[in-house]
This record gives structure tokens, sequence and C-alpha cells, in this order.
């Protein structure tokens, strides 16, 4: 069996293991879309500009950095990554059906926004789907990795929600989620600039409403593409099935 | 594999965490189509050694030998070939009983019939239930059934039955007896003597991670060679005597009994059973407990 094919079986297992678990999967949908509507209500049209590309980017965040820091947690304090660790399944098939099932929850968040966008919001359809496609799977990628490298981190389940938010909630406020990133103090703002959140935002922010065109956004995909190998470098070589280590 | 080379193969193994040697220095070697059981108290290093054999560890000295490959390697084909129950850990809370084990087969290249392994472990009634659902010991049972799914040719069992009631756990003897008829090599942690006794065509009793005695449970009981006479006297009271050789204690017993026309009530010669011979291994461990208690308040 191949490599490719046992890490499409597993993605299909964590697909399955998604959907049976209602609570958490209208969670992960509808806390964007509550978001959208309590601050599209309340905003004009040049905060929405703003608004619609950073709620997009924090939920490419949240389905995969908190997901997977949460997600990787659990199934090493609850023993599933040490038995899986046990069968001839290979490490880098089984992360590919954990990632490939974070993506798809972030892809599905982006075409919610997208629509919101389009239909509640006014905003149109997107200004250039290839920047879009880039940016979601750049951010994608790069919240995925470090969500899985920051598991490593979190001693046990019960630290995972502190761990995973005091770094989500400091980082969605000071990278311009909900207000224009230019705005906050200066020394955030350059903390914010060496995070990668912004500059998802700021390729988001292009592809959504403002037409920026790619090559303006080389410095952005350029910080991405470092913490994209930063964070894989941390989640492959880290790896460990226990909370002991071997 | 030639025939007559061992299942697994460990010798001179030792490993540290820190200051503190888990197991210094075991040897032993479990031959193809037997059933082997580390036995000793918590903390002995059976289930350093036993993760050892799996891959789970690294070793610090030794030769370990698995199917003839080193575990350490963690080469595929090894894990294509061995089940492994573990002591305890947990599988996906949402899936339900028979997609589990449907998943597992996938994973290997010769799997058995699902279907087939969910009855042999006994979970038939449960096949629709969800992971999350399932009693201690039957998710206990679903471990097993995931271990036995890719049909392997080696089964570690690491406290198989801990927390299993009386029924239960002689449905796994069952499943382990039966894995034993079909020719499977079975390595077995228990702390249950009689689990050992019951099972194993050899066992090992491992304590402070160096071996104390190894052998067939039956033969481990005469390698102490004392029998022990018991009986009730006339006053009611239980004695007890332990012998090297019970003729001639035997002889006098009821030779006196007989010109006394008295009876010896309850009268029995008994070998040692692998109980005794335990616990007299392992004394130390019981003393420390002993004293441990005593010096608490």
């Amino acid at each position: 069996m191949s490599d490719a094919v046992l890490a499409w079986r597993h993605y299909r297992l964590e697909r399955r293991m998604f959907w049976r678990n209602p609570t958490a999967a209208f969670f992960s949908f509808v806390l964007p879309l509550i978001f959208l509507v309590l601050f599209g209500s309340i905003s004009d049209d040049a905060q929405l500009r703003i608004i619609v590309p950073g709620i997009a980017g924090l939920s490419i965040m949240a389905t995969t950095f908190n997901a997977l820091a949460m997600q990787m947690t659990f199934l090493r304090d609850a023993g599933v990554l040490k038995r899986m660790h046990g069968t001839p399944l290979p490490g880098r098939s089984y992360l590919a059906g954990v990632l490939g099932s974070a993506a798809t929850n972030a892809g599905v968040q982006i075409v919610i926004v997208v629509l919101a966008g389009r239909f509640a919001f006014g905003l149109g359809w997107p200004q250039d789907w290839l920047t879009l496609a880039i940016f979601t799977l750049l951010g994608v990628s790069c919240f995925a990795a470090l969500g899985v490298a920051l598991s490593y981190v979190i001693p046990n389940f019960e630290a995972a929600p502190a761990y995973t938010n005091i770094i989500f909630l400091p980082v969605i406020f000071i990278s311009g989620v909900f207000y224009d990133a230019e705005k906050v103090p200066t020394f955030l703002h350059d903390i914010a600039n060496a995070l990668p959140l912004v500059h998802v935002i700021n390729g988001l922010q292009a592809a959504l409403v403002n037409g920026k065109p790619l090559s303006d956004l080389l410095s952005d995909l350029g910080v991405l593409l470092l913490w994209t190998a930063a964070g894989v470098w941390a989640a492959v070589r880290g790896f460990r099935w226990d909370g002991r280590g071997g | 594999m030639p025939s007559g080379a061992p299942a697994i193969l460990v010798r001179d193994l030792r490993k540290r965490y820190g200051d503190h040697d888990a197991v210094c220095g075991l040897d032993f070697e479990v031959a193809v189509g037997e059933v082997f059981g580390l036995l000793g108290p918590n903390g002995a290093g059976k289930t350093t050694t036993v993760e050892i054999l799996e891959g789970y560890r690294s070793r610090d000295e030794g030769i370990v030998s698995v199917l003839g490959m080193d575990p350490g390697e963690r080469p595929r084909a090894l894990r294509e070939r061995v089940g492994i129950v573990l002591q305890s850990c947990g599988i996906y809370r949402h899936v339900k009983v028979r997609e589990a084990v449907a998943y597992w087969a996938g994973l290997y290249p010769n799997p058995r019939a699902v279907d087939e392994v969910i009855d042999i472990v006994g979970l038939g009634e449960k096949r629709d239930a969800l992971a999350r659902t399932l009693s201690g010991g039957q998710a206990r049972r679903l471990d097993l059934a995931l271990a036995l799914v890719g049909d392997p040719e080696l089964i570690f069992l690491d406290e198989p039955t801990t927390g299993f009631d009386p029924a239960a756990r002689r449905a796994a003897w069952a499943t382990v007896r039966r894995l034993q008829e079909l020719g499977k090599t079975v390595l077995l942690t228990t702390h249950y003597l009689d689990e050992a006794q019951a099972l194993c065509d050899r066992v090992a009793i491992v304590k402070d991670g160096r071996m104390l005695a190894e052998g067939p449970p039956a033969t481990l009981g005469a390698a102490a060679s004392r029998s022990r006479i018991s009986w009730t006297d006339e006053d009611g009271a239980t004695q007890e005597r332990e012998v090297e050789d019970p003729t001639a204690l035997l002889h006098q017993l009821t030779s006196g009994a007989l010109a006394r026309g008295a009876t010896l009530r309850d009268l029995t010669v008994s070998r040692p059973s692998l109980e005794d011979v335990y616990l007299e291994l392992t004394e130390d461990a019981a003393d420390d407990v002993a004293s441990t208690m005593e010096a608490t308040p």
C-alpha cells in the first residue's frame, strides 16, 4: 500500500471523526460567522474591507494552528499517537491525513467568508483568485506546521487551551483582524510584522478587496515562507509519541 | 526466517533513565510459537523491556533481535508482522468498533477478515458502538482486535487482563490459547501468577531490571525443590513443615499416628506453586513495602 493511499485513508477517517463530533464541527464553522455578523452589523464599508479579510485570516489560524495544537496534544495524551506508532502506518501518511483535514476546514471557512463578503456585505467577488489560493494555502501550511510544533511544548491536554490562547488572542489583536493593523502602536506593529498572521491577512486583503498585484506582496510571501520552513522543521524534528520522550 | 531461529533474542539488554537503571543486563529468548511471560512486580522493568522490543524506546546497551530485525531501527517490515497491545492507550472517541478494525486492517499487507476478528475478541454485539461508549473490558478487547487484525506472527501483550472481571479474564485467556494453537508467538507481561501459570510455556521472573528465574511454570516450582507437608493435629491446629525430602517425615507422621490410633486429618503434600517461587524470589520487594507501611504513622 503506497504512502499516498494510506494518507488518503487516514484523511477520510479524520473527516469522519470531525463530523461525528457535531459540537466541535458546529463551533469551528459558526464562530467566524458570528464574528462576521457582529462586526458586519456595526461596521461601515471601509471597516468591512478590513474586517472581512481579517476574519478570513483568523479562520485560517483557528482551524489549523489552534485546532492542531489541541488535537495533537489530545491524541498524544490519550495514547492514540503511541498506538499509531506501533502500526506500519508511516508517520508522514498519518500527518498528511491530519493536516489535510485541518486544511479542509480552513478551505471551507474561506468559502464561507467569500460568500458572506459577496452576498451579505456587498464586497463583490474576490479581486484575484490566484492570490487568494496562494495565501490560503501558504497560511494553512504555515499555521498547521506551527500548531503541530506547539503541541510538543504543551505538557498535557488540560493546559492546551491556555497555551493556545495565550498566543492566538494577542496575535489576532495586534495583527489587525478587527481594525487596520497600521493603527496599533509602533512596537506592537513591529512584533506583529515579525509574525505570520499579518502577512496572511495582507495577502487575503489584496485578493478579496483591494486587488493589489502579487508582485507587491513579495515581502509577505517571504516572511510566510520562512515561518512555514521553521514550522515544518520543528514539527518534524520534535515529533514524540508520548509526554516523556524515548 | 530460518527455522530454529528464535522469534525474540535479547542479550545483555540495558536501559537507564537518568540515574535509575530500569533494565540491567537481561538475557532471554522466545522460540517461534511459544507463549512467553515476563512476570514481576510493578517497576521491575517489564514494560521498558517490552517497549524496547516493540520499537518505542531505544536501548543503551545489548543486542535485541525481533523476527530477525532490530526493532530500534523500526523497520516497516517488522511493524507489519507484529501486533501490539499496550498497557494503556486510547483511540479516537468517535470511531465505531467495526470502523476502527477495518481501518487498522487496511494498514497491513495481509489482514484477517474484519468481522472474524471482531467475533474472536467477543465484540460482535458492539460492532456499531462508538469507542467512547465501550466499558473498560470492552475497550481492552478492541485493543486486542486492533493488534490481531494484521494477522501478526508475534503479539506483544502488556498486562492484557489488568482490570478485567473474572469472566473477561477467562475469555482473554481463551483468545491467547487460540493464538497459540494458530502457531503465533506471544510475549506477555503480567503480575498475575495464575495468568502466567495458565498461559505461558515459559516465564521469566524479573525484578529491578534483572532476571531472577526462568523456565516452564511447572519446573520453576520444582526448582525450589522443597515440599510442604500439612495436616490438622488432634487439637484442631494446622501444622505445616517444609522439607527437602518428604519421605522420612511422612513415614514418621503416619507411623506415629497409627501407633496412637489417631488420624492425620487434611494431610497433604504439595510442591511449591509458581506463586510461592515468585513470592520467595521477590521477597525483598515485599519487605520494602512492609517497612514503608510500618514507617507510615
